[in-house]
Order: C-alpha cells, then sequence, then structure tokens
C-alpha cells in the first residue's frame, strides 16, 4: 500500500468465531487515510463480519483493531462509532424526518445541528430541501444518500460501507459511488467497502482485499489485483 | 390442623363430587361431538380432566391445611409462587442469559410492592385466609405481565435489528437504541389489564366480588374492593412488566454495546466483551 499516508486504521491477528465456526481468520491489514479499500470475495467468505469487526458492532475472538494506533478495546464503542462511521446495506432510517435522522448522532452526544448544516448536508449528498421530508417518503436511492448524510453528520475519521448499493438501481448505485468518492476524497477519510461486484471496486478502490473463508488472500492495488484474477 | 381437614371434607365435598361427575359428563359429550366431527381430543381431553380434577382436589386440601396456620407459611407460600411464576416466564426465553433471575426480580419487585402496600395500608388484611389467595392473584398477574413484556420486547428487537445496529453504529447508546421497544413492552403487558378495568363490572363481575356478596358484604362495598383488586394487579403488572423489560435491556448488549440477540441465532461467541488475545 502506499506510504504517503499513516495507517488509520490497522487490524492485528483480527479474528472472530462463532460457535466454533471460524468468520474472520487472522486478518492482519493496514488501511492508510485518504484510500478506499475494497472488500471482495464470495457470499459467505466472511467480507460484512470483517467490516463489522472494524467498528467493534461484534467483538473479535482474537486480535484487535488500532485507530490512529490506538488500541480500539481501550475507547468507549459509542466514541469509536462515531469516529468509524458505517452505511449499511440498507438505510435503515430512524421514523421522522429526514432532518431528525441527520441530527440524531450529534444529539447522542449533545451537540445540535443548525439548520444550516443540515441544508449544507443534504446539499451535499443531493438532496437539497429534503429536510422535512417523511423518510417513509423516500426512494430507496434517496433513503441510502439520507443514511450517508447521517454517518457523515458524526464527522467520522473512517467511512465503512457494506454493500451500499446491492438494493439500488444501477442509476443510483453510481450516484452513490459517486457520492462517496468525493466525499471520501474531500474530507481525506478511510474508506472501507464491502461490495460482491468487482466491478464496483475497480470503479472506486485503490486498493482491494480478497477474503474466502475467513481468510485474507491477497491484498494490493486493485488494477493489479483485479487484474491479476 | 386435622380437625379443619376433616371438617373441610363435610356434605359440601360429596355435593361437589357430584357437581363435578355431571361437569365431567358434560364435557365427554362434547369430546364425542367433536368425535363426530373428526377432531379427536378424547385422550387430551381426559388426561387434562383428570390432572385439574387431582390438583385442585390436593390444593383444596392443601388449603384446608393451612388457612389457619401462621403467618409465616403464608408468606412461604407466597414465595414460592413466585419462584414457580418466574420459572414459568422464564422458559419463554431461554435464549437470554439469566432470564430465570430477571422474572424473578421482576416479579417480586412487582408483587412484592403491591402486597406490602396493600398491607400496609389494611386494604389487605393480615390473615394467610386472605393474604394468600389475594397474592398469589396479583402474582400470577405479575407471571402474565413478565412474560408478555419479555416476549413483546424480543419480538420487537428480533425483527428491529438494523434500526438498533443502525443506532449503535452512529454512537448511541444502547438504551437509547432500544427505547422504543421497552415502551412497547411495557404497554404490551400492561393492555390487557387496563382492558380488564374497563370491563369490570360490565363484561364480568370478578370472584373476589361475587364470593363476598354470597358471604353476606354490601355489594357496594364488594365492588370497590374489587375495584382495588383489579387495580393493584394493574400496578403489580406495570412495575413487573417496566423491570423485567429493563432488565431484559441490559441482558441483550454486551459491555461493549452489541447486541448480542439475532434472528439467526448469531450471538457473541464471546459476549462479556473482553477481547482474548492471541498469543504470539
Amino acid at each position: 500500500m502506499s506510504a504517503d499516508y499513516p495507517a488509520a486504521l490497522e487490524t492485528r491477528n483480527l479474528s472472530r468465531a462463532v460457535a466454533g465456526r471460524v468468520l474472520v481468520d487472522d486478518i492482519t491489514v493496514q488501511l492508510r487515510q485518504g484510500e478506499v479499500v475494497a472488500v471482495v470475495g464470495p457470499s459467505g467468505a466472511g467480507k460484512s463480519s470483517f467490516l463489522r469487526l472494524l467498528n467493534r458492532l461484534d467483538e473479535p475472538t482474537g486480535g484487535t483493531v488500532l485507530l490512529n494506533g490506538r488500541d480500539y478495546c481501550a475507547m468507549a464503542p459509542q466514541e469509536l462509532r462515531r469516529r468509524v462511521g458505517m452505511v449499511m446495506q440498507t438505510a435503515y432510517l430512524f421514523p421522522g424526518t429526514v432532518a431528525e435522522n441527520i441530527a440524531f448522532g450529534p444529539r447522542q452526544r449533545h451537540q445540535a445541528v443548525t439548520p444550516e448544516a443540515i441544508a449544507s448536508l443534504l446539499e451535499r449528498v443531493g438532496l437539497p430541501g429534503y429536510k422535512d421530508r417523511d423518510v417513509n417518503k423516500l426512494s430507496g436511492g434517496e433513503a441510502q444518500r439520507v443514511s450517508v448524510a447521517r454517518t457523515l453528520a458524526n464527522n467520522p475519521d473512517a467511512l465503512l460501507l457494506d454493500e451500499p448499493t446491492s438494493a439500488l438501481d444501477e442509476i443510483s448505485a453510481r450516484g452513490i459511488e459517486d457520492l462517496v468518492l468525493s466525499i471520501v476524497h474531500e474530507r481525506r477519510m478511510t474508506c472501507v467497502i464491502v461490495t460482491h461486484n468487482k466491478l464496483q471496486a475497480a470503479r472506486m478502490a485503490d486498493q482491494t482485499m480478497i477474503i474466502e473463508a475467513g481468510k485474507l488472500i491477497a491484498v494490493g492495488p486493485t488494477k493489479e489485483l483485479l487484474n491479476a484474477a | 390442623m386435622l380437625h379443619e381437614l376433616t371438617s373441610s371434607l363435610g356434605s359440601d365435598v360429596v355435593v361437589g363430587v357430584i357437581q363435578a361427575a355431571g361437569a365431567i359428563a358434560l364435557c365427554l359429550g362434547v369430546v364425542a361431538l367433536c368425535r363426530w366431527f373428526g377432531v379427536n381430543v378424547e385422550r387430551e381431553a381426559a388426561s387434562s380432566m383428570a390432572r385439574g380434577l387431582v390438583q385442585m382436589v390436593i390444593v383444596g386440601t392443601i388449603l384446608a391445611l393451612l388457612l389457619k396456620g401462621s403467618l409465616l407459611i403464608g408468606i412461604l407460600i407466597l414465595v414460592g409462587m413466585t419462584i414457580a411464576a418466574a420459572v414459568t416466564a422464564s422458559r419463554r426465553l431461554p435464549e437470554i442469559n439469566g432470564a430465570l433471575s430477571s422474572s424473578l426480580c421482576a416479579i417480586a419487585a412487582g408483587a412484592g410492592v403491591v402486597i406490602i402496600i396493600m398491607l400496609a395500608t389494611r386494604t389487605l388484611e393480615v390473615q394467610i385466609a386472605m393474604l394468600v389467595p389475594v397474592g398469589s392473584m396479583i402474582i400470577a398477574n405479575a407471571m402474565n405481565a413478565c412474560a408478555q413484556a419479555a416476549e413483546r420486547f424480543k419480538a420487537d428487537v428480533v425483527a428491529h435489528v438494523g434500526q438498533i445496529e443502525a443506532g449503535l453504529t452512529l454512537g448511541a447508546d444502547p438504551a437509547t437504541t432500544v427505547a422504543p421497544y421497552v415502551k412497547s413492552a411495557v404497554y404490551a403487558s400492561l393492555l390487557p389489564r387496563l382492558d380488564m378495568l374497563k370491563s369490570l363490572g360490565l363484561v364480568w363481575i370478578p370472584g373476589v366480588m361475587a364470593g363476598m356478596v354470597l358471604s353476606g358484604a354490601s355489594p357496594v362495598y364488594a365492588g370497590i374492593y374489587q375495584f382495588i383488586i383489579v387495580a393493584m394487579i394493574l400496578a403489580a403488572s406495570g412495575i413487573t412488566g417496566l423491570v423485567a423489560t429493563v432488565l431484559m435491556r441490559e441482558r441483550i448488549f454486551s459491555p461493549a454495546a452489541q447486541l448480542t440477540m439475532h434472528p439467526h441465532g448469531d450471538t457473541l461467541a464471546n459476549p462479556s466483551g473482553v477481547v482474548r488475545r492471541r498469543q504470539a
């Protein structure tokens, strides 16, 4: 990987087993600031399980993760998850308006989000004027954009994306890809995207990790790795 | 004690046996009718009736022996009922660690607080003959409230794993992410008791009032007393439902604020939240 940036996220012998079944097996990798890293592999390979360990949504049964050099077990889970934001496959918006969803994260830390900040975020994700919309009336693509804006409202250092476009049509999916890339480059965030789509990995990622049966099979520049595969 | 038992075996018991035989005959007639329609419940109906009759005769015999006993025996009976109620309620939550202790705490809190208040305000006389029947009614309703709250909470959490984890990923405390489901679980546990209170006297006249009127008490006082009992049942159910749900809420998250209850049974291999580091 590029040596231009310090490792923002680093996994050390990261493993997880549930009821004797190994989901993630001894993965050690460095994810640098400002890079987009795709995680690819067949269904059930452990891609999402790996991603869920990065913000401690699941507990490792071995190894750990360092965030900017600091063991994440030493951090409060709430603070860790604010700094390592996650966008899921389904948007899972909370009942209410778009603005209420965007303000959810900061409100957990008793921080108010100004109407201007909400308007700016919505503008950034391509949904100007949506703040008072009921989330039940959004399309799939719009909901996922709100989900991205809601995560960005926490000002995270890293962004985890778990197949964020798999439920969307091609046009909406490309829109989300472009949005994520522009925001990640603009904010110089570390971004990890799980995808089963190698073309999407090729379009988005600087680096790619190939995971099979929970093991890290290969990691390297996306073009080299996917061409070789 | 023996005198109490023999005195309870008077002519009433003979009449009761004849009446029970009549009830059994009617049930057998219904079973035969069911069989004619292809519904075969003979064996289950026979075993249920035999079991019910034997259980009630045993309970009647024990009560005949105990109702004139000391208050301590009454308290022990209520404690035993509370434990049995907790065991029954916890069987609905096999996937939750500590379901029995949570159920026990919830039922003991709900029923205990209400019974103590009733004793302190003399709504309930300090006599075993009053304490055990009224206490058992309150404990039974607390048990139902515990089971209803727990089942509703579990069902809501399993149905909303995505929303809950979305909240967690945004930095919310576990309690915040399940707050809507705590509310709905407590409400679900109260709803049958609220309906009971609303329909009191309109749809049904409960046993306590009927018994008091039959034994010569003022019907108005009997009605008021019955209201008090049902209101106390509502209070006990509310406390039980609340305590049960809050205790469950604490148990479905790990110390690292991870949801440990998933619909696909992917519970944490290491629910303590403590990372076991691999040896180098």
